[in-house]
């Protein structure tokens, strides 16, 4: 039985969280049939691109009012973290609504180009599953220009010009706004941790 | 920090085991750069590049003959996280728009090979090539706020005659350039010590610094360069 499925929600670059998921041991496919993703064991919706165009293709797809309903294990990664929430800024879009807040784009800040692309430090909540034993000195890979706002659903925060949501959950929704696929050993352990949740 | 940029004489075994090395080491990014694919007309060698992706857990750019959106879409698509346009997007500067347009600004890195010419700076292209290498005459300022109105994600900025020589990043010219430059900006050519590191970050303000030859050479290992910068204060992963 395949352990993951991955939303095929038409991003490029899937190949990267694939090849980190094989470096785990772990069988991937990508998949975009709703009972397909209901039996899967976990559940990860990627993304990069724009979250109109995410949106309107998670729509398409019939899998748009199916995902919110999921009940395994869900990690949504980067673009696919911000539409775990009720709407993003990025083309004023309607999201999956599974977190009540709003994506919102990075204000011009001097010193802090937008997109925020590169390696920052990520900082846990003492509780965080998919943080545990991270370390205090962990960074990780980040690439977007829209982030999500602190609040009860933070699991872990980053600070580039002000503090943002670098890890999100709710029940059986969790979220990385950077990508652990790239993000070196730290990366590694986040993956691992989520595949270990039960 | 990035890292590296490779030559594609060099056989594929021969990267991956590089690759895989400054992975473990530390490095921050790689760039894998074909400086002869433009020159020659040629496009780089896709099959390589899933191959890299499959032992990176760091991310990469991919630059060297990508002149269209397909190009682009497959090195993606193969496991790059960045695509990395120089001479084509001088040809063609709408080739910009459209891979921002269709992949985000985020993947889109604009390479630029600078010199200075009188006062100013100047765009050189086909620098691959010492027998095609010509300036474009376009001002470097001019074009580095046009590739970013255009879409732009990231711009690397080569400083050509500190390329190679060790002397230090050419910190004059990318200041200039950081002070119009709302996007990541990456300083190339010149690294040869760890100082030099140190005073592009601090005095440039730049977001990363590439370089090659250091790295190749075994000239500066990149857990000692860490540990170098973090002692400096520059905010750098571990």
């Amino acid at each position: 039985m395949t352990d993951v499925a991955i939303i095929a929600n038409g991003g490029a670059n899937i190949a990267s969280l694939r090849f980190a998921l094989d470096r785990l041991g772990v069988s991937s496919r990508l998949t975009a049939d709703a009972d397909d993703l209901r039996r899967a064991p976990r559940v990860i919706l990627p993304g990069v691109g724009a979250a109109a165009d995410a949106m309107e293709r998670l729509h398409s797809l019939g899998l748009a009012s199916v995902i919110p309903t999921l009940t395994q294990p869900v990690l949504g990664i980067c673009l696919g973290m911000q539409l775990l929430f009720e709407c993003s800024e990025e083309g004023d879009t309607e999201c999956l609504g599974i977190l009540p807040a709003r994506v919102t784009r990075f204000p011009d800040r001097h010193g802090y180009p937008v997109p925020h692309m590169g390696w920052n430090q990520v900082v846990p909540r003492p509780d965080s599953a998919l943080a545990r034993g991270l370390g205090d000195d962990a960074y990780v890979y980040f690439v977007h220009s829209y982030a999500a706002p602190v609040g009860p659903w933070t699991d872990a925060v980053t600070d580039y010009g002000g503090e943002f949501s670098a890890l999100v959950r709710h029940a059986n929704f969790h979220g990385a706004q950077f990508h652990p696929e790239r993000s070196s050993r730290a990366g590694q352990r986040i993956l691992a941790n989520f595949l270990a949740l039960a | 920090m990035k890292g590296v940029r490779f030559r594609d004489h060099q056989v594929v075994g021969d990267i991956l085991e590089l690759a895989a090395r400054y992975c473990a080491e530390g490095a921050d990014e790689l760039v894998f750069y074909d400086i002869t694919a433009s020159p020659e007309n040629r496009s780089v060698d896709r099959s390589w590049i899933t191959r890299v992706a499959r032992v990176l857990d760091i991310p990469f750019c991919v630059a060297g003959g990508i002149r269209t959106v397909a190009d682009a879409e497959e090195v993606l698509n193969s496991g790059a996280e960045k695509i990395s346009v120089n001479s084509p997007a001088l040809a063609d500067p709408g080739l910009v728009n459209a891979l921002a347009r269709r992949f985000g600004s985020q993947c889109v890195v604009v390479g630029i090979d600078s010199q200075t010419v009188g006062d100013g700076f100047e765009v050189y292209q086909f620098t691959g090539d010492p027998d095609r290498s010509c300036s474009t005459r376009r001002r470097t300022l001019d074009w580095v706020r046009e590739v970013q109105d255009r879409g732009a994600g990231e711009i690397v900025l080569n400083c050509m005659a500190s390329d190679g020589v060790r002397q230090g990043y050419d910190l004059r010219q990318l200041q200039a350039v950081r002070s119009i430059c709302h996007v990541p900006l990456i300083a190339s050519g010149g690294a040869g010590t760890m100082e030099h590191f140190a005073t592009v970050f601090a005095e440039a303000g730049v977001d990363g610094a590439l370089a090659a030859s250091v790295f190749h050479g075994g000239a500066i290992a990149i857990p000692d360069l860490k540990t170098y910068l973090r002692a400096r204060r520059v905010e750098i992963r571990p």
